[in-house]
């Protein structure tokens, strides 16, 4: 680990004062993922601002019937939160698939939503890595590639996005609230997370300096009706290989509205559109979900490592759409 | 009369491990202490050039800086035998020179005030390598394929018994089959750790070891210095599994890094890297079985063939075929073990090393033979039962398997198993039932205890072994308590420090097997030498009794007879002015009496202690030692996905005497729970370009979490076995990881109707 001050501070504006106008401070919440990649010499800030001081704690139902969650929320009380549980137990069902309650006791939503790649290579600072070390070159693309993504991958990477709580916060259309030097602003999460493209190791379209306030979650009355399926190697404490966060409003048999994600997949939160446009109108039937899943599937592009992943992923979302879809 | 023996009996040690009392290597403070840092080479084969310190240097508080050019000089140590010590890579003795052999060789240590700039200053130096195309994988073309002569313990790995090529091709059923495991990394808890002073030229050294004695031996072989002035302390290790049972270079590190800055030093290995490149690990293996039977089921012949590797700087051999020779009647048996040298540390000791994989592969191929002879697996193993070792034709010391077969079906409910596979559904689960043999070697050799009874009632005895997590302390101490009369709060065993007599190094599940028999003669003989004080005075009320009518119990000495003549301990010690007796014994059953030891080159001597004389007698060569067991096993498989859930593992073992039901039952979990690794979850993977390790923390090497942990019925027989010793108990330590690989893997199968011989089974390998 690389020497670093510490300072704390008292409110936003003065989170982001001592952040504007220099590149190599960091702000921090719980640390759960920033003090990890500092000890792997993978993140070396100069400064880390503590932001556990700030009044950004609380969970509140807007009048619109949305509900803000402060980004300083940690997973556990978002994810027990009578709220969440009852109107989105999508979201609190993939907080819990994810770490372990003692990461997620102190693990914050706005870090969350910067959760890092566990990519190996990224890991590794011997060998090279475009997200680490642009230009460096992508050792996992000839490499032990078998966690890696298939979805929105690049030539320059191939990293996956990690974060369970963001697939299904894609799947319900969150929305960012930011402040920055030039006051506050709202991102859709969908385009809150960039495609690693030619320059992987830009991951978000936040700019310097800017602080993450809270995540919204629009109403959606179906969203009761939702589920989270995450598979992987061990039964608890792991990255997905694949994961599916999937809101089904079933009438008569029929699909009306249909909210779809996957996770560990993607180089980003996967937003899966193409499952849910072939999902419309169509019978909640076994032969539909198959349909929906290699819709969504079928431009996946794999390595040597990672073939399995295509198949595996439809099946997770075959799976979490016939829980939803009252078949199982 | 055994009170306290075979009781579930809480750990004499467990509050202090709890509450983080208990100080591990790492944890001994000294004054002036200051903190190394390894630096592993980022390339698998070459040579430094050139080492740029100059920006470490600059940091304040780095002290200085270990490498080959300033390091003292090592004698070779010899010596293969881990009772006296094994270091694991002979031809790498650390920082001896700029040869590089594999990625993640220690290259340097940078020592500092504190751990924080020392860590800081080994990322700023600056490497300069020539590098080499190196060897990293067993498939590699450039991989030469030998044949190793020497076995763990010394033994040929390679067997022929009768004509097993004729035998397969005349067989009536012929079965072949290649089943491939991975590497596996040990992972112990507490990490390798070594805390060195000087004073003077005599030497003290804190480490993480399975082997005290051996560390001292080594150190003083490899410094040139008497060992003497080598004083080794481990009094409580954070698990092992083999990795701690050879020694590794943190341990001469240390000590190394301390003579460079005349200062206490300390070293603790990284869980991230260095845990998974410079202290071991299991060898992959790919073994290839073939069985012949006749309609009946009846195996007339077999051939188990193992590849594994090695590095270039040491031989280990991971013997997969090791059970196979004593696990069935079969009249005609080749054994063949490959090796192959790549750019890797060197492999050493996990978890049963060859018994592990080798029952893996060995019991799913007497699965999938059943099938084939459409045999229930039960009955399959019970027509070939081998009544005698067929090794080499001995009557087994106990062998109680069939209890252990009858007990595990019952437990898990065998009979529900439907022989078809894929054919019991539960919603989108399948459900399958697996079972397989378990077996292990029961190890003893030789241990020294000296005991000493105080006047005030309590005593303590001590031996240079170590409590690997298993319950040593806890054992020792209920055997003491019972021979003494005494309650376990007035009993005490001390352990891991060289000042004390020579125990064994706790490796191959001989700790207990081999430590009880001297403590028990050493207890012995303070009783015996007390009551023998009492019945010679004439102010005692044993005056004129007969020793064998005085019992011990509940504190106190009687007459058998006539219980009103009593007194206790203090009372005799402190009529007698003494503040103590003195008590000591050594049990060698290594060597028959007068045959020179390996070590010495001195003839053994009879027992002086009487009682130790007694229990010398392990026969050989009229007996074989081993213990046998059986795990079954039902598993849930998720049909769409491929998650495995293991619902219930039910263990039956036949291991001697149960000394005590608690910790005994935790090893063989212990062991399953690694088995369920390694059919599940675990494997390390090298990069397939570079050979750098890939999967290197607990993030990407997956060990059982509790989520994966299933309900267990451990069943023991519990029948003593005056064989191997007077204690009549066989290690129970390394069995329990024996065949459980296979039982799960012959439920996956029943439940699926997928064979997977790729270890592990990953949800992947099971879509297809």
């Amino acid at each position: 680990m690389y020497p670093f001050t510490l300072v704390k501070v008292n409110d936003t504006a003065a989170a982001i004062k001592s952040a504007s106008g220099n590149e190599h401070a960091k702000f921090i919440g719980g640390g759960t993922n920033l003090v990890d990649l500092m000890k792997m010499n993978i993140e070396k800030p100069e400064k880390l601002i503590d932001l556990n001081r700030l009044a950004l704690k609380k969970i509140e139902k807007l009048s619109n019937g949305n509900i803000l969650v402060g980004a300083l929320v940690t997973n556990t009380d978002l994810a027990y939160h009578p709220l969440i549980r009852s109107h989105y137990p999508l979201l609190s069902e993939a907080i819990l698939a994810g770490a372990s309650p003692q990461l997620r006791n102190v693990a914050t939503t706005g870090g969350n939503l910067l959760q890092r790649t566990r990519c190996y290579y990224f890991y590794d600072t011997a060998t090279p890595c475009n997200k680490r070390e642009p230009g460096s070159g992508c050792s996992a693309i000839s490499g032990y590639s078998r966690i890696h993504a298939i979805l929105g991958t690049s030539e320059q990477c191939i990293a996956t996005h990690p974060s369970d709580m963001c697939v299904a916060m894609t799947a319900l259309e969150a929305i960012i609230h930011v402040e920055g030097k030039d006051g506050k602003r709202i991102i859709a999460f969908s385009d809150f997370h960039s495609l690693p493209g030619e320059h992987p190791h830009i991951e978000n379209t936040l700019a310097p300096a800017d602080l993450i306030i809270a995540a919204e979650i629009p109403a959606l009355g179906f969203a009761a009706n939702s589920t989270y399926v995450k598979v992987r190697d061990r039964s608890s404490f792991d990255f997905a290989l694949a994961s599916a966060a999937v809101a089904l409003d079933v009438q008569a048999g029929s699909v009306k509205h249909a909210r779809i994600a996957l996770g560990g997949v993607g180089t980003k939160p996967w937003r899966a559109l193409a499952a849910e446009q072939a999902l419309i109108d169509k019978p909640a039937t076994m032969s539909h979900f198959e349909l929906a899943a290699d819709e969504e599937l079928k431009n996946a592009k794999t390595t040597l490592y990672n073939s399995f992943k295509k198949e595996l992923a439809k099946r997770t979302l075959i799976s979490a759409l016939q829980k939803t879809g009252g078949m199982v | 009369m055994s009170a306290i023996v075979g009781q579930p009996v809480d750990r004499k040690d467990g509050r202090l491990k709890v509450t983080g009392a208990a100080p591990y290597a790492a944890e001994f403070f000294q004054a002036g202490l200051v903190y190394g840092v390894p630096v592993q080479s980022t390339i698998t084969l070459g040579h430094i050039n050139n080492i740029d310190s100059s920006e470490a240097k600059k940091i304040k508080g780095v002290i200085d800086i270990l490498t080959y050019k300033n390091a003292m000089s090592l004698h070779q140590t010899a010596g293969g035998d881990p009772n006296s010590g094994k270091f694991s890579e002979k031809d790498l003795l650390p920082l001896q020179s700029e040869r590089i052999y594999y990625n993640g060789q220690h290259i340097a240590v940078v020592i500092a005030e504190t751990f924080e700039i020392a860590e800081h200053a080994a990322a700023l130096l600056r490497i300069d390598y020539n590098e080499e195309k190196p060897v990293i994988d067993i498939a590699q073309s450039e991989a030469k394929t030998y044949r190793p002569q020497q076995g763990l313990g010394g033994g040929s790995p390679q067997l022929k018994r009768g004509e097993a090529d004729d035998g397969l091709d005349r067989a009536g059923v012929k079965f072949e089959q290649t089943y491939t495991t991975p590497v596996y990394h040990h992972n112990p808890m507490e990490p390798h750790s070594t805390c060195a002073y000087w004073d003077g030229d005599s030497l003290t050294v804190y480490d993480a070891t399975q082997g005290v004695f051996g560390v001292q031996n080594l150190l003083a072989n490899g410094m040139g210095i008497p060992k003497e002035k080598v004083r080794v302390i481990s009094p409580f290790i954070g698990g092992g599994f083999g990795s701690k049972g050879f020694t590794w270079a943190n341990t001469f590190l240390a000590p190394m890094a301390a003579k460079l800055v005349n200062r206490p030093v300390k070293i603790v290995l990284s869980r991230s890297f260095q845990m998974f490149t410079c202290a071991g690990r299991r060898s992959s293996t790919i073994q290839k079985i073939s069985l012949g039977a006749d309609s009946g089921g009846k195996i007339s012949s077999g051939k188990h063939e193992t590849t594994s590797e090695t590095s270039f700087v040491d031989e280990f051999v991971e013997q997969a075929g090791i059970a196979t020779r004593i696990l069935y009647d079969l009249a005609n048996l080749d054994i063949i073990q490959n090796l192959v040298r790549l750019h890797r540390g060197t492999p050493c000791p996990t978890r049963a090393p060859g018994e592990a994989p080798g029952t893996y592969a060995f019991e799913v191929a007497m699965d999938e033979l059943a099938e084939k002879l459409n045999i229930d697996p039960l009955q399959l193993r019970l027509i070939n039962y081998a009544e005698k070792n067929p090794f080499d034709g001995k009557e087994f010391s106990g062998k109680n398997l069939k209890w252990c077969y009858q007990q595990g079906a019952a437990s898990i409910g065998w009979k529900d198993r439907s022989s078809k596979p894929g054919a019991v559904k539960e919603g989108k689960y399948l459900i399958g039932y697996g079972m397989a043999t378990a077996t292990y070697p029961a190890n003893r050799s030789k241990a020294s205890v000296k005991l000493k009874l105080y006047a005030d009632g309590h005593a303590v005895a001590a031996c240079c072994t170590q409590d690997i997590g298993t319950g040593t302390y806890t054992i020792m101490a209920q055997i003491m308590a019972d021979i003494l009369g005494l309650p376990m709060d007035k009993v005490e065993m001390k352990l891991g420090d060289s000042l004390f007599p020579q125990g064994p190094n706790s490796g191959g599940s001989q700790t207990m097997a081999t430590t009880a028999p001297a403590v028990r003669a050493a207890a012995l003989q303070a009783k015996s030498r007390t009551i023998q004080l009492a019945i010679a005075d004439k102010r005692s009320p044993f005056y004129q009794q007969q020793e064998a009518d005085i019992i011990a119990a509940d504190g106190k000495l009687y007459v058998q007879h006539d219980q009103a003549r009593q007194e206790t301990y203090s009372q005799i010690l402190s009529r007698n002015k003494m503040e103590w007796i003195d008590a000591d014994a050594t049990t060698d059953v290594t060597l028959k009496d007068g045959q020179k030891g390996p070590e010495n080159d001195q003839a053994k001597k009879p027992a002086e202690n009487p009682f130790a004389k007694q229990d010398e007698k392990m026969d050989r060569e009229k007996y074989a030692f081993h213990s046998f067991g059986a795990h079954f096993v039902k598993v849930r498989v998720d049909s769409l996905t491929g998650m495995v859930k293991v619902e219930k593992i039910s263990s039956a073992m036949d291991v001697g005497k149960i000394l005590n039901e608690k910790t005994a039952k935790s090893q063989i979990m212990g062991g399953a729970i690694f088995g369920i690794g390694m059919a599940l979850m675990e494997g390390s993977v090298y990069d397939p370009q570079t050979g750098r390790i890939v999967t290197k923390d607990l993030a990407d090497y997956h060990v059982p979490v509790h989520a994966d942990i299933p309900a267990f019925d451990v069943q023991f027989t519990d029948m003593p076995d005056y064989n191997i010793s007077l204690v009549g108990s066989r290690g129970a330590g390394e069995i329990g990881i024996t065949g459980i690989t296979a039982a799960i893997a012959n439920a996956v199968y029943n439940a699926t109707g997928k064979r997977v011989r790729d270890l592990p089974m990953t949800p992947d390998k099971l879509l297809a």
